[in-house]
């Protein structure tokens, strides 16, 4: 099974026609994602790489039903485009941007919310690498030959920690599920807890890696539903113990501006939280070989 | 980014907060036409990106021209360094001259961009004057906060609440009803992060002031707000971020001696924790961004090294969107154009990291490899030059 994309799922890609949409809709068709189509406004009716182009996503989900895109679209309207997603019925849209304008983040929050539940799209990003469910199909930027399929979720709010994870698990023959990458932005589509509820209500997980660091409340949030909600074991790693108070360091999201929100506060709400913390970032796949090896014996 | 309180006093009278009337000098003989202009007593104000100027001694009343003249000349062209800054302080190019206010009362009003309900918040107190993270530490219950909501913006009664709240009277709810709204529309049409009034007065006479005024804004929004983006100064911020941006690197200058050259914020960061968990210190975070050429990896190269203290060099690459063999083309060539002669220890992984190795190795040049994350940062460490103790 997996979480969020399936062997079937109809995906479109806005922005196809780019350089880099194109780019990576190409790596993610040979790697066996069901791409069914493209959106850019003006070149309905054109051909990219064998699919459909279409000037709107209604059109795109009339034409090809699709049910989920991947968002290319460069930061001034990139928002507009999220919203357009969710307004023609897809039930999942990812959006890799890095730049959109907090605000208009605010206002795709808001628009999402108008939704009744069982119309309500889920929204992964920006600002992040997307999801990979290795063997099933890919939406992001992610290599996707770093990644053994297997049982263990990967949530990270970094692209390439996220890579580092998958990979220091590939090498001691730990697989993943599914990877979720939820960017490094303040305000986000899902939270670590959104993406651990899905990960807890998936058969085909057996424990979950999640990667975090300095800066919002979304980790806290996240060691709340773990203690109280869920089965399943989490190991977590917190980016930026050595990062000075005040300062972005890189991602939008990342700047310690409150209390709980550097690296030593989370690790100590998550230790709290009866959550095992990877002591370095290169022990990420050694933490959770043992977590695994420890629930396997009991 | 960050703007000068006057610019942030300007931006709010323009949008209806009543300020004390002032006037901007860059030289002494400015400072004193100003006051001459404004009438004595004056506030003389030093204008830094940092807060804490009052008690480093950047902000004083002055009662004459030569007060004036002897505080401008004491502070212009001088670093002050207050409890914000790093030791080396922010240089004072530019003063602010007020008129002095008869303060009765300090308020605090502040709107920031709430990461939890994911909406501008107002958060406000009676105690004003100090700064709002002690404030929250040692008076929690004296902070009152109120989220608008996007869709309808703020509302007149939200306005009311908070003013009776804060112990206002009779015409003050109006008023603070204008400084509100000022400050709100202020905030979302400029794409604003923060905007923080502290103190916010109450005069001897019963009418409020901002007394003091601080604004930041969202960076990704500058694009469409040009007349913000003209406000930077550059004179504030570490030049090295700005040519690092410049080249589409993202910087921040640290105190070690471990210069970092890495792609991704999230794995930056773990390796400069890993780095400290070896026992170094990170000289930098540097985050080449997606598809890196050799020329930007060339680039990072030149930026880590305007810092005096890096002894050695890191590169930590996962490539995904990267790749491995431009990153590698790039050492090599930064090695030769540079003349370089420190330790550089490299590790790549991920898209095309066959091809990026063989660069490497068939460079001939004594670049150190690393497998794994805790190689590259343990053999780093170790590769520091011994200091002599």
């Amino acid at each position: 099974m997996a979480i969020l994309i399936q062997q079937d799922t109809r995906i479109i890609v806005q922005g196809m026609s780019g350089r880099i949409g194109k780019f990576h809709a190409e790596d993610m068709i040979a790697n066996g994602t069901n791409v069914v189509g493209g959106v850019t406004p003006g070149r309905g009716g054109e051909t990219v790489l064998g699919k459909p182009i279409f000037n709107t996503v209604a059109e795109a989900v009339d034409a090809t039903g699709a049910e989920a895109s991947l968002v290319f679209v460069p930061p001034v309207g990139a928002a507009d485009a999220i919203m357009e997603c969710a307004e023609a019925g897809l039930k999942f849209a990812v959006c890799v941007t890095d730049g959109i304008p907090s605000q208009d983040m605010m206002k795709v929050k808001r628009f999402l919310r108008r939704f009744p539940e069982a119309r309500k799209m889920r929204f992964i990003g920006p600002n992040c690498a997307g999801v990979i469910s290795p063997g099933i199909g890919f939406m992001g930027i992610m290599p996707p030959h770093i990644y053994l399929p297997g049982r263990v979720g990967i949530v990270g709010r970094s692209g390439t920690l996220g890579y580092e994870a998958a990979s220091q698990m590939k090498a001691l023959g730990i697989g993943v599920s599914t990877s979720v990458g939820i960017g490094g932005d303040p305000i986000n589509g899902s939270s670590f807890r959104d993406i651990l509820e899905l990960f807890e209500n998936d058969p085909e997980t057996d424990a979950v890696m999640m990667i975090g660091e300095i800066g919002g409340p979304q980790e806290a949030e996240a060691a709340a539903y773990a203690r109280d909600h869920m089965t399943k074991p989490v190991v977590a790693y917190i980016a930026g113990l050595s990062a000075p108070k005040g300062r972005k360091m890189g991602h939008a999201g990342a700047i310690i501006s409150a209390f709980g929100e550097s690296a030593q506060e989370k690790v100590e709400i998550l230790s709290a939280a009866g959550i095992t913390v990877a002591p370095t970032p290169s022990a990420m796949g050694e933490t959770i070989a043992r977590v695994l090896g420890v629930k396997a014996a009991a | 980014m960050d703007i000068h309180e006057h610019q942030a006093k300007d931006i709010l009278k323009s949008f209806g907060v009543p300020v004390p009337g002032g006037g901007i000098a860059f030289a002494p003989e400015q400072a004193m036409h100003e006051a001459r202009k404004l009438g004595l007593p004056v506030v003389v104000k030093a204008q830094v990106h940092a807060g804490g100027r009052g008690a480093a001694g950047g902000v004083k009343l002055c009662r004459s021209e030569g007060e004036v003249n002897a505080f401008a000349l004491s502070l212009l062209g001088r670093n002050l360094v207050t409890k914000q800054t790093d030791a080396t302080g922010k240089p004072v190019h530019r003063l602010l001259v007020e008129q002095a206010t008869d303060i009765g009362k300090e308020l605090y009003l502040g709107l920031v961009l709430d990461r939890k309900s994911e909406r501008i918040m107002i958060v406000a107190s009676r105690e004003g004057g100090m700064e709002i993270e002690d404030l929250a530490e040692e008076q929690p219950d004296a902070l009152v906060r109120m989220v608008i909501d996007p869709a309808t913006g703020l509302m007149p009664f939200q306005s009311r609440e908070l003013a009776f709240k804060l112990g206002m009277t009779g015409s003050q709810v109006a008023q603070f009803g204008t400084v509100m709204r000022g400050c709100y529309r202020a905030f979302r049409d400029l794409d604003a992060t923060m905007v923080e009034i502290n103190p916010l007065v109450i005069t001897g006479a019963g009418d409020l002031i901002a007394l003091d005024a601080k604004m930041s804004f969202d960076t990704n929004a500058l694009f469409r707000r040009p007349e913000v983006a003209a406000l930077r100064d550059p004179g504030q911020e570490d030049p090295r971020e700005d040519a690092a941006a410049e080249h589409g690197l993202s910087y921040v200058g640290l105190d070690g001696d471990i210069g970092c050259i890495i792609n991704g914020a999230g794995l930056a960061m773990a390796t400069m924790d890993m780095i400290q968990l070896a026992g170094g210190q990170p000289a930098n975070f540097l985050d080449i961004g997606g598809g890196a050429s050799p020329e930007r990896v060339v680039a990072a190269f030149r930026t880590v090294l305007t810092d005096p203290n890096v002894a050695v060099i890191l590169v930590n690459i996962f490539a995904g969107i990267n790749r491995c063999d431009w990153v590698a083309a790039g050492v090599v060539q930064a090695y030769r154009e540079l003349n370089l002669s420190l330790p550089v220890v490299v590790r790549l992984a991920g898209t095309n990291v066959e091809e990026g190795r063989r660069i490497i190795d068939e460079s001939g040049l004594p670049l150190i490899s690393a497998d794994t994350l805790a190689d590259a940062a343990a053999t780093a460490v170790a590769a520091r030059p011994r200091m002599a103790a």
